[in-house]
């Protein structure tokens, strides 16, 4: 990052990382430095470089990052279907890593996973699909067929109990999935990649019962993903992977809002046009002379005409030259890139001043 | 073709039809459990699976190897020492039913594990991540996502049985295909020829119909 933060989130007291949520009390899930290095007969492949990472209960995280980043490795030592070459990963308190057999078998009950192919019992109806996990757990029958019809309803597929899963669209594969994945009453939720093969209605549909799952039931959601809109749409939180590493990490407003990681930036410029790509940036910088400032416009209720004040009273020109506001969790956010032109010093004054307003970070020039 | 030859046939295919369906369904069953039995457990020896175990599988997947290309006749008159041993005749239905037994075990092993191998490794993902025990998984995930195929698999296996007691009725065995021969063939008789080829092409059929439907019952793709 080459910009220079100028302190304004602190010294304003802004709630620019307030989340959507009350700070959660406890953490659900946490990556102690892990590390997982496949190794195969010729060559060894590092696929996790000590990751350490924390997922409050209570939390929708979103894991994002491109293909072989290594998210589906992280996602899956969650319930030890990988256990990391070194490092601990802990489930509510409970060291999940370093569970053999039974214990293992047991704790996997409550941790709920779905997939982008669903995963389903072909040879099962959706109601025995749903009901197999409670056979698992030794749930007694007429207990089994009551639950069965609640999560039904609650997935809406209470007509598509006795169907077989060749029959259902992908949607309602993945609400059988996401059911299925319900049934124990899990205290987490995993999800890899679950609205990967869905088109964007269902996909929308999918992450609204994920988001009612986690409302309702106050699951934690851990979710991977390649699709930055996914995590847009629903997560608190956000990690951003890269070549096996979390290269940055922080609540969903603050990384949609401040990107901080080169890697960050592309993700969010991809469906926020208004973060300049670093490659939009150097054409700006080409293209205008004066000093550039990225505002954060995470602050809606400010009711200071902050750039009309500054031009104002430092005697500087302010020209908006990039920018967009958008929603996201129900706030408003988005970022500008104001040109200030004038007398050096007097643009300097104006930026300590916008700083007393709002998050702003000077884009230098070279 | 007068009545007396027919008062002489009709008894003798029946007696034919009897034998072949004995020996067909005794190797059947027998094959069927002895087969599908190391078809689970060559699964289940693979690396990386439930019972991993390099010398069961590596010893087991060559001993298949080894039979399988054999040609059936071939497998008949050489273990007749075997045969003998088993039953105490190396002659008539019965005894055609140990080779028989034997070489259709050896093609139920390798079609169990390949459909087992086969099925989706996403299902046994998720019957994981629910917490059944790997044993679990084999038994209420791997096998029963692999009956469909698999019971297309020994639909096939049911057929070639018949096809191969048509071959041991030559070296003795009886049923139609010696019928065939004797009666049939070494006369220049082509009517008891087109009635048992008939008869086989009915009872084939029969079997790959009854397959299908079955298969298509447990299967729900
Ligand atoms: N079982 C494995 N053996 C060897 N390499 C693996 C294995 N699983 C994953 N990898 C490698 O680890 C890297 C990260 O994979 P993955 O976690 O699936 O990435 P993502 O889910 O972010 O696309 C990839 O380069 C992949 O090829
Ligand atoms: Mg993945």
């Amino acid at each position: 990052m080459t910009s220079i933060l100028i302190r304004g989130r602190e010294t304003s007291g802004l709630p620019a990382t307030a989340t959507v949520k009350a700070p959660p009390v406890t953490t659900a899930i946490e990556f102690r430095d892990v590390s997982k290095t496949f190794v195969t007969r010729r060559t060894s492949f590092s696929a996790l470089t000590n990751v350490s990472l924390s997922i409050p209960r209570g939390d929708i995280f979103g894991i994002v990052g491109y293909s072989g980043a290594g998210k589906s490795t992280l996602l899956r030592t969650v319930n030890a279907l990988e256990r990391p070459t070194s490092g601990s990963v802990f489930v509510n308190g409970h060291e999940i890593s370093a569970l053999r057999g039974r214990a293992l078998y047991q704790a996997r009950q409550r941790i709920g996973m779905i997939f982008q192919q669903f995963n389903l019992l072909q040879s099962r109806t959706v109601f025995a699909n749903i009901a197999y996990p409670l056979a698992l757990a030794g749930v007694a029958k007429p207990e089994v067929v009551d639950r069965v019809e609640e999560l039904l309803e609650f997935v809406g597929l209470s007509d598509k109990a006795f169907a077989y899963p060749s029959r259902l669209s992908g949607g309602q594969k993945q609400r059988v999935g996401i059911a299925r994945a319900l049934a124990n009453r899990p205290d987490v939720l995993i999800s890899d990649e679950a609205t990967s093969a869905l088109d964007p209605d269902t996909t929308a549909e999918v992450l609204e019962l994920l988001k009612r799952t986690n409302a309702e039931y106050g699951i934690t959601i851990a979710l991977v993903t390649h699709e930055i809109d996914v995590v847009r749409s629903i997560a608190d939180r956000v990690a951003v992977m890269e070549r096996g590493e979390v290269v940055e990490h922080g609540t969903a407003y603050r990384v949609f809002s401040r990107p901080e990681h080169p890697t960050t930036r592309r993700f969010v410029s991809s469906v926020l046009q208004h973060v300049p790509s670093d490659e939009t940036l150097d054409r700006i910088r080409r293209t205008h002379s004066g000093r550039l400032v990225q505002i954060a416009i995470d602050n809606p209720d400010a009711s200071d005409p902050y750039l009309s004040r500054i031009s104002r009273e430092h005697g500087v020109d302010a020209t908006v030259v990039f920018g967009g506001v958008s929603e996201i969790a129900a706030k408003l956010f988005g970022s500008l890139i104001v040109e200030l032109s004038g007398d050096d010093r007097a643009v300097d004054a104006a930026i300590r001043d916008l700083a007393r307003t709002v998050s702003v970070t000077e884009v230098p020039h070279g | 073709m007068d009545e007396a030859y027919f008062t002489a046939l009709i008894p003798r295919i029946w007696q034919a039809l009897a034998e072949t369906g004995l020996m067909v369904s005794v190797s059947f069953l027998l094959a069927g459990i002895l087969g599908v039995g190391l078809g689970l457990l060559l699964y289940a020896s693979r690396p990386g699976n439930l019972l991993e175990n390099r010398v069961v599988f590596g010893v087991l997947n060559a001993v298949i190897n080894i039979i399988r290309p054999v040609p059936f006749l071939i497998v008949a008159v050489s273990i007749i020492p075997f045969t003998r041993l088993i039953v105490g005749t190396s002659i008539g239905p019965l005894a055609a039913t140990v080779p028989l037994v034997l070489v259709a075990s050896v093609a139920i092993a390798r079609i169990s594990e390949s459909n087992l191998v086969a099925v989706d490794p996403g299902a046994v993902e998720a019957g994981a991540a629910m917490g059944a025990s790997p044993a679990r998984v084999l038994f209420t995930i791997v096998i029963p996502e692999a009956l469909g195929p698999l019971v297309l698999g020994l639909t096939y296996i049911f057929v070639a049985l018949v096809d191969a007691t048509a071959v041991a009725g030559v070296v003795g065995g009886g049923g139609l295909g010696h019928l065939a021969i004797t009666y049939g063939y070494q006369r220049f008789d082509w009517f008891v020829v087109g009635v048992i080829v008939l008869i086989l092409i009915v009872l084939v059929q029969s079997a790959q119909l009854l397959g299908n439907w079955i298969s298509r019952r447990v299967m729900h793709a």
